[in-house]
């Protein structure tokens, strides 16, 4: 199938019409360069376009259903009509200036009710721009970006045009680049910005040792090229796709997901290009032999908030589900918001409401429910690494064995047939009833990993019938055990009964109890006493819910037996499981099985009453079949191969799960008026890009993969544009263009839009390579510089929108945390496996249900791992991580919020992980080769922040070790209890007094201000 | 609302005589301004200042005391007494009314009218009708506004709790005490200005997510915190064991002359935020158990809400609201977990009611005894309410119609405000949506709800969204 997209370039007319502004994306040739003027040239996007669509475009913008007065001001051709709205080069005679100008709250705009309004300097603004012809500009993200002339395409280094770029944008603006970093920051930076980690000392000595001129870009590929780099980019993306590892909704359950976050890093790593990073996480199940991995990556799609609660409307579900994930594709990919055209035509920007649902249109085809049990989100897939692979060949390959054993066993025994059929004749005559007892207490047939909820008893604790124990059950309403997936051999025929022994107490019998078999599901029942068991109830009896009559009696073992045919369990049919319901009360559960009249099953007793000689062929190979297969040795092998596959069972669920695509039929789409779930009368869409966009190219129903490919589209000016300037954000602490969560009309424009161009081209240029980018980004000056600056530059350009200067910012929490199990020498780098759960207090989960848990920290090497590994709880976030400003992951996070609050300090100064690492980090203080009091504090002080302390700083941290010392020495029950924080060891050849003081001394360390910030 | 003076300069005073830190920290804190990352420029002195120098319009009220009654409660056994379900019960409802309507639990099955299963009796001077589970309650008819014809978008407990909180059903938005603090700040020095507490009993315990008290994109300051009644209240408030409060000092003070001594060359304004920040830590670590030890609370008081105090009972905890009130906590919120009464809705509103009942009239007779309750809001009411429709011998969940009432800071008391329908399903006179009932509460504070906005995704942001809301003047004085 040839698909082929003609999105770009390709304008149909009908949207040409509704969006006549765009058409200028189309006729003007080229990006017009935005000079930064001061001769009071009005451009319409540096200077006009979010003040109109702030104050003017809610009722004179896009959306059809406010439009008031039919004027749109967004539209040149509606706004300069002979209306004389706007009438180019004459402001005196538009009546747009008349209005803003006016002072009667009747004609005033924009009117009072808005209350947003017009200051002085805007309206002297908008008059200038129509004396000045009124020209409108394409919005600038929806036009191709366009590489600045000044500099060659192909052989133009990226970090020289980034300098050069800054630098021409500086000069115009009279401002000057502060100096570059000292090389302990630089280093600190880099290794934050790429590794999410600080350097070690030895590390920063090598750096500042290294004298040649390399030693930037030696420094910048060693970090890129630590597996740490994956883990830090990671952070970035999950906040982004909302990766997490409970479901979000009502009880938030957990969920596993970890390995697509693996998939993250490892792709990170392994610089695989963005564009095959985004169509393996969108269309991953749609690729040609789509590998394991890539169906990993296909997990995106479903890592919205999904629920379990009770009365919810599965079609409600379905509806939310749709919708987060058309915010989340269009955040995460196109950096534009979309959410809004929900409900209705967005205000700001050309995406139409029929836009939105066609965008959701391409995930139609997900195999979803809207509301889910049983702590599933199939499809799943199970995704064993590399220890797990190798324990399953070595179980296949043993039961390969088993396999070729049993065929020759089965020679040895064929001799044999001929007494056994005489054996069997006789027992024929003999015998007319056998039971088959599954839970015998010898010989289970029924494995323990088979048997669910099962709470045993003995003969002192309780009624036993057979053998050495019985199962009790009770409750005060429903409650059952079972056993399921168990490998029966004979299938069901037309005399088989089951049979179970209960014992009713007599005191406090259940008011009801059950039977129930599986085949392949349970619906087959059969009730004994009141219908308090709502498990299939209908008012009528049927084979889901066969009534019995009265309880059986009280006080004493009874049999209970239910007919195959009763329960609906035809001939042929294999029961594999049987569950034991009942209503309240106590019982006492024993022996259950089934009972076949006879020795062996009745087509094979006829084909023994026929001589040997005539037996017609297929019965003969029956009974042969039938005795190679029932032979006490080969009945053993046979117990042996379903030991291993059992193991092997185990092992395989011992991988990871995780959420994968997974395409189905689609389901209809419709525009949902309002937002409303429940009304139908929208009309049918189907998978299309916005409109305004172009139109997709493709023979039959546009799939996932087309959408992937035309967001992967070279010339797609919004994914790399979205990309690259979140790269920048990462690196700087701002987007070029500041709003780095939406680049559509609400968002600011570019501070330096050349640059964003000419990043975003180049990354295209480069093959998306995420690691040439980012190398390329730091290698520039610009990144380079540092963050401290003239009082006279931070009053120009507070916000640094010139890039004349770093900007200093908080490490995320991951890194706080992380930097402070690094600094002690308690971090274990591992990467990737099920998340992990630090240390947390008691109780946190208090408000959870369904079901209701208790957090269990790690107690192993998982308690030591990087924060990208912690259990995301969406409802309750791990307290330190939230108090850090991690995001709860249940929406699309660009940017986290950067606070510095009270919380934050009592986590650091309390929270058992910083007071573990920091006795830790004292252990390291004291074996340090150091001798000195002040030694040891400056060898500490370097480990936290790669400098040497001040005098005063030394002073400072000694009086503290002193204090605390003579504090703990007099108190040394004090230091003991301080010591026994956490689980690491305390090394024997540490004083535990000593290492109290210091460990006060490394808990000034791990809460200083330097220390969690990135300058 | 008149400018207060800054706490800070008391309690910067306090702290730095406390800990020798004065030569080196005064100046630059005073005057240091800080350039945030959402671009709002506050002092940065402030953990818990708002963005509004000043309310928009004078408030009636400074705080408000949300009693979340989570779960649902059935209004038809609460404070909308419909004699009309009796006559009809046991009878199916008129399709008229139920067709087409969104349904939880009782999707696919016959609709039945359930009775009251509860007398109503008129109390006080106004005789308002409140049922006969409520005695303690009933004798606040007087001060209270009930809303009988509240309305809600979301069946499903999570999302209606969300929508309750947020005026969204989406996740990430911030959370309506988080907008309060966002304008307003906190009027605590030294307790986060909103406060969340939780108990439970009664039906089952749904889940509660912190989502509920988030602060969204707002900045994290802003957030809810959540007392504990187990264990430490405030996470990470109690110092490391081993570690008494002059060792914890010690290490404050060295963290904050570093700090300090590294502002020089960093030049970083983010540092006198840390040491505020450290500072106001500090402080909580004794504000915080000092707060929660109730042992200074006199008997009559603890017989008056019949707690023990620090049980984490519901009762428990609306004693721990007053305190939090007079503390200058700006929101406090305090959840029930156990009206959800599916099944057995007469014996287990009339559970969950005496958990409640007792407590909630103590807090209200008790502000009022101490003159607080005239600039106090004090809401009582859940997510949604319940069906007129049996579930058995219970109510499943509705949104077309429900009870809450409000009362304090001049709300006209013995009123009610709308109606619902005859079968108490539909509210049709005065409706009440959520979102009126949010422009209602800021406009209590003096925050104009179209006023109070955030920039967010490019977009302005506010409690009540897009959708137009009203101030329902109707229930003020």
């Amino acid at each position: 199938m040839v698909r082929r997209n003609a999105g770009f370039g390709l304008l149909t007319i009908r949207s040409a019409i509704r969006l006549g502004l765009l058409l200028l994306v189309f006729r003007v040739a080229h990006f017009p360069v935005v000079v930064m003027a001061d001769d009071g040239e009005v451009r319409f996007n540096r200077d006009l376009r979010q003040l109109l669509t702030d104050r003017c475009f809610p009722c004179h913008g896009p959306d059809e259903k406010t439009l008031e007065a039919g004027l749109r001001l967004d539209l040149r051709e509606n706004a300069v009509s002979e209306t004389g709205v706007i009438v180019p080069h004459d402001s005196e005679k538009s009546e747009l200036i008349r209005r803003i100008f006016s002072a009667d709250a009747e004609r005033m705009m924009p009117p009072p009710s808005l209350n947003k309004p017009l200051t002085d300097g805007e309206k002297d603004l908008i008059r200038r721009w129509i004396d000045q012809g009124a020209e409108y500009e394409p919005h600038w993200a929806y036009v191709a970006p366009e590489w600045p002339a000044a500099f060659d395409r192909n052989s133009a280094k990226l970090p020289e045009v980034i300098d050069a770029l800054v630098e021409s944008n500086l000069t115009r603006n009279d401002a000057q680049s502060a100096a570059l970093a000292d090389p302990v920051t630089l280093i600190r930076r880099l290794s934050f910005d790429l590794t999410g980690l600080p350097p070690t000392t030895s590390e920063v000595d090598e750096f500042l040792n290294d004298s040649s001129p390399q030693r930037v870009e030696r420094l910048v590929d060693r970090l890129l090229a630590s597996p740490r780099f994956g883990e830090r980019m990671a952070i970035y993306w999950l906040d982004l796709v909302r990766y997490a590892d409970t479901v979000g909704y009502h009880g938030d359950q957990n969920i596993s997901h970890s390995p697509y976050r693996d998939y993250v890093i490892k792709a990170f790593n392994d610089n695989m290009s963005y564009d095959r990073f985004v169509r393996e996480q969108l269309a991953g199940d749609l690729l040609p032999n789509a590998t394991i991995e890539q169906l990993v990556a296909s997990g995106y799609n479903r890592m919205n908030q999904t629920t379990e609660e009770g009365g919810s409307q599965a079609k409600e579900y379905l509806a939310i589900y749709f919708a987060d994930r058309v915010r989340n594709v269009s955040q995460v990919f196109l950096g534009s918001t979309i959410g809004c055209a929900q409900c209705h035509d967005h205000k700001y920007d050309p995406f139409s409401t029929v836009d939105f649902y066609s965008l959701g249109a391409f995930f139609a085809d997900l195999e979803e429910v809207g509301v889910y049990d049983n702590r599933g989100r199939p499809p799943m897939i199970r995704v064993p690494d590399a220890a797990i692979q190798q324990r399953l060949a070595e179980l296949d390959a043993q039961r390969k064995k088993l396999e070729s054993q049993l065929l020759s066993l089965q020679e040895t025994l064929r001799p044999g047939q001929e007494s056994w059929e005489e054996k069997i004749r006789q027992q024929l005559r003999e015998v007319t009833e056998q039971e088959l007892d599954w839970l015998d207490e010898a010989s289970a047939v029924v494995p323990e990993d088979r048997r669910q909820g099962w709470d045993y008893v003995t003969a002192e604790q309780g009624p036993v019938y057979r053998g050495t124990r019985s199962r009790k059950q009770t409750a005060g309403g429903l409650v059952q055990h079972l056993f399921q997936g168990v490998e029966t051999t004979d299938p069901v025929d037309a005399e088989t009964r089951f049979f179970a022994w209960v014992y009713l107490d007599a005191a406090q019998p259940p008011t009801a109890i059950m039977l129930q078999f599986n085949d392949g599901n349970w619906e087959h029942r059969k009730v004994w006493g009141s219908d308090d068991i709502v498990y299939g109830r209908t008012p009528e009896n049927r084979p889901a819910y066969q009534r019995a009559g009265a309880l059986p009696p009280l006080g004493q073992w009874v049999r209970l037996e239910v007919t195959a045919a009763e329960v609906g369990l035809g001939a042929g049919s294999k029961v594999n499981g049987m569950a034991f319901t009942q209503y309240g009360g106590t019982a006492y559960w024993d022996d259950a099985g089934r009972v076949t009249n006879q020795v062996v099953p009745r087509r094979l007793a006829d084909a023994l009453q026929i001589p040997r000689a005539d037996r017609p062929e297929d019965q003969a190979n029956d009974l042969t079949d039938y005795y190679l297969n029932h032979a006490p040795e080969v009945m053993e092998l046979r117990a042996e191969m379903t030991r291993i596959d059992s193991q092997r069972k185990s092992v395989e669920e011992s991988a990871p799960l995780t959420v994968v695509s997974k395409s189905v039929a689609p389901r209809t789409i419709r525009v949902l008026p309002r937002g409303n779930w429940m009304d139908d009368s929208g009309n049918v869409v189907e998978p299309a890009i916005p409109e305004f966009m172009g139109r997709l190219e493709t023979t039959g129903r546009a799939t996932r993969l087309d959408l992937a490919n035309w967001i992967c589209n070279d010339q797609n000016p919004l994914t790399s544009r979205t990309f690259v300037n979140r790269v920048w954000s990462l690196l700087f602490g701002r987007g070029i263009c500041s709003s780095v969560e939406d680049l559509g009309g609400q968002g600011t424009y570019p501070a330096q839009p050349e640059l964003l161009d000419a990043l975003a081209i180049r990354f295209v240029d480069s093959g998306w390579d995420v690691k040439n980018l980012i190398r390329e980004i730091v290698l520039s000056r610009t990144y380079q510089r540092a963050s401290l600056t003239s009082e006279d530059l931070r009053k120009r350009d507070p916000y640094n929108d010139w890039f004349a200067r770093q900007q200093s910012h908080p490490l995320l929490a991951e890194m706080v945390r992380d930097s402070a199990l690094f600094i002690s020498g308690l971090l274990v780098e591992q990467i990737g496996g099920p998340s992990t759960h630090p240390y947390q207090p008691a109780g946190y989960y208090a408000q959870l249900n369904f079901p209701k848990r208790e957090y269990q920290a790690d107690m192993n090497s998982n308690q030591y791992r990087r924060g990208v590994y912690t259990h995301w709880q969406r409802t309750f976030l791990h307290p330190m991580l939230k108090a850090f400003d991690a995001p709860s992951r249940e929406e699309c996070t660009v940017q986290r919020a950067r606070s510095n609050t009270p919380i934050q300090a009592l986590t650091l100064l309390n929270d058992p992980t910083f007071v573990e690492a920091a006795r830790a980090f004292a252990a390291r203080v004291m074996q340090s080769p150091e001798v000195e009091t002040k030694g040891k504090i400056r060898w500490a002080y370097r480990q936290a922040v790669s400098r040497e302390p001040d005098p005063e700083i030394v002073q400072t941290l000694e009086e503290v070790f002193a204090s605390h010392l003579v504090y703990f020495g007099e108190h040394p029950a004090a230091a003991q209890e301080l010591l026994r924080v956490g689980m690491v060891p305390v090394p024997s050849e540490c004083d535990p007094v000593e290492l109290a003081a210091w460990t006060s001394v490394t808990r000034v360390l791990l809460n200083l201000h330097e220390v969690i910030t990135r300058y | 609302m008149s400018e207060r003076p800054t706490p800070w300069t008391w309690s910067r005073r306090t702290f730095l005589r406390r800990t020798g830190l004065g030569s080196i920290a005064l100046g630059s804190l005073l005057t240091a301004e800080s350039l945030r990352a959402d671009d709002q420029p506050v002092n940065a002195e402030s953990g818990t200042r708002g963005v509004l120098r000043e309310p928009h319009f004078p408030p009636r009220v400074k705080r408000v005391i949300h009693l979340c009654m989570a779960g649902g409660p059935s209004h038809l056994e609460t404070f909308d007494y419909k004699p009309t379900l009796a006559k009809m019960h046991g009878k199916p409802m008129p399709e008229s009314i139920t067709a087409g309507q969104p349904i939880a639990q009782l999707q696919g099955q016959a609709l039945n009218v359930l009775g009251p299963q509860h007398g109503f009796k008129p109390f006080g001077q106004s005789g308002l009708q409140i049922a006969e589970v409520f005695p303690k309650i009933g004798e606040l008819a007087d001060q209270m506004c009930v809303i009988k014809s509240m309305h809600t978008e979301q069946i499903n407990h999570d999302p209606a709790h969300t929508f309750f909180n947020t005026g969204t059903a989406i996740s990430g938005r911030p959370s309506m005490g988080s907008w309060v603090l966002y304008g307003l700040g906190s009027e605590s020095e030294d307790l986060p200005g909103f406060i969340v507490l939780t108990s439970e009993g009664g039906g089952q315990g749904q889940p509660i997510s912190s989502r509920q008290w988030h602060s969204g994109f707002l900045p994290s300051r802003y957030q809810g915190v959540q007392l504990h009644s187990t264990g430490s209240p405030v996470h990470y408030v109690g110092n490391p064991p081993g570690i008494g409060r002059q060792q914890q000092s010690d290490v404050v003070e060295a963290v904050s002359r570093i700090n300090q001594r590294r502002q020089a060359e960093l030049q970083d304004p983010e540092i006198s935020t840390r040491l505020a920040a450290y500072e106001m830590a500090f402080r909580m670590q004794a504000s915080v158990p000092s707060l929660t030890d109730m042992s200074d609370e006199p008997s009559h008081i603890v017989e008056q809400y019949g707690c023990t105090p620090g049980d984490g009972s519901f009762a428990s905890n609306c004693l721990l609201a007053r305190r939090l009130a007079e503390r200058g906590v700006r929101f406090i919120q305090l959840y029930h977990r156990g009206w959800d009464h599916h099944g057995g809705v007469k014996a287990g509103v009339a559970y969950t009611a005496n958990l409640v009942d007792r407590a909630t009239a103590a807090l209200v007779t008790d502000l009022q005894a101490r003159d607080m309750l005239k600039d106090t809001l004090i809401v009582w009411g859940g997510e949604f309410g319940r069906t007129p429709m049996a579930q058995g011998d219970g109510r499943d969940h509705h949104i077309k119609g429900y009870s809450l009432w409000v009362a304090g800071g001049g709300i006209r008391g013995g009123t009610t405000y709308g109606e619902t329908d005859e079968f108490g399903y539909n509210a049709v006179e005065n409706k009440v949506h959520v979102r009126d009932f949010h422009a209602t509460m800021l406009h209590m504070l003096g925050l104009d709800h179209q006023r109070l906005t955030h920039k967010f995704m490019g977009l302005d942001f506010r409690l009540t969204g897009v959708e137009e809301a009203h101030v329902i003047s109707g229930i003020l004085g």
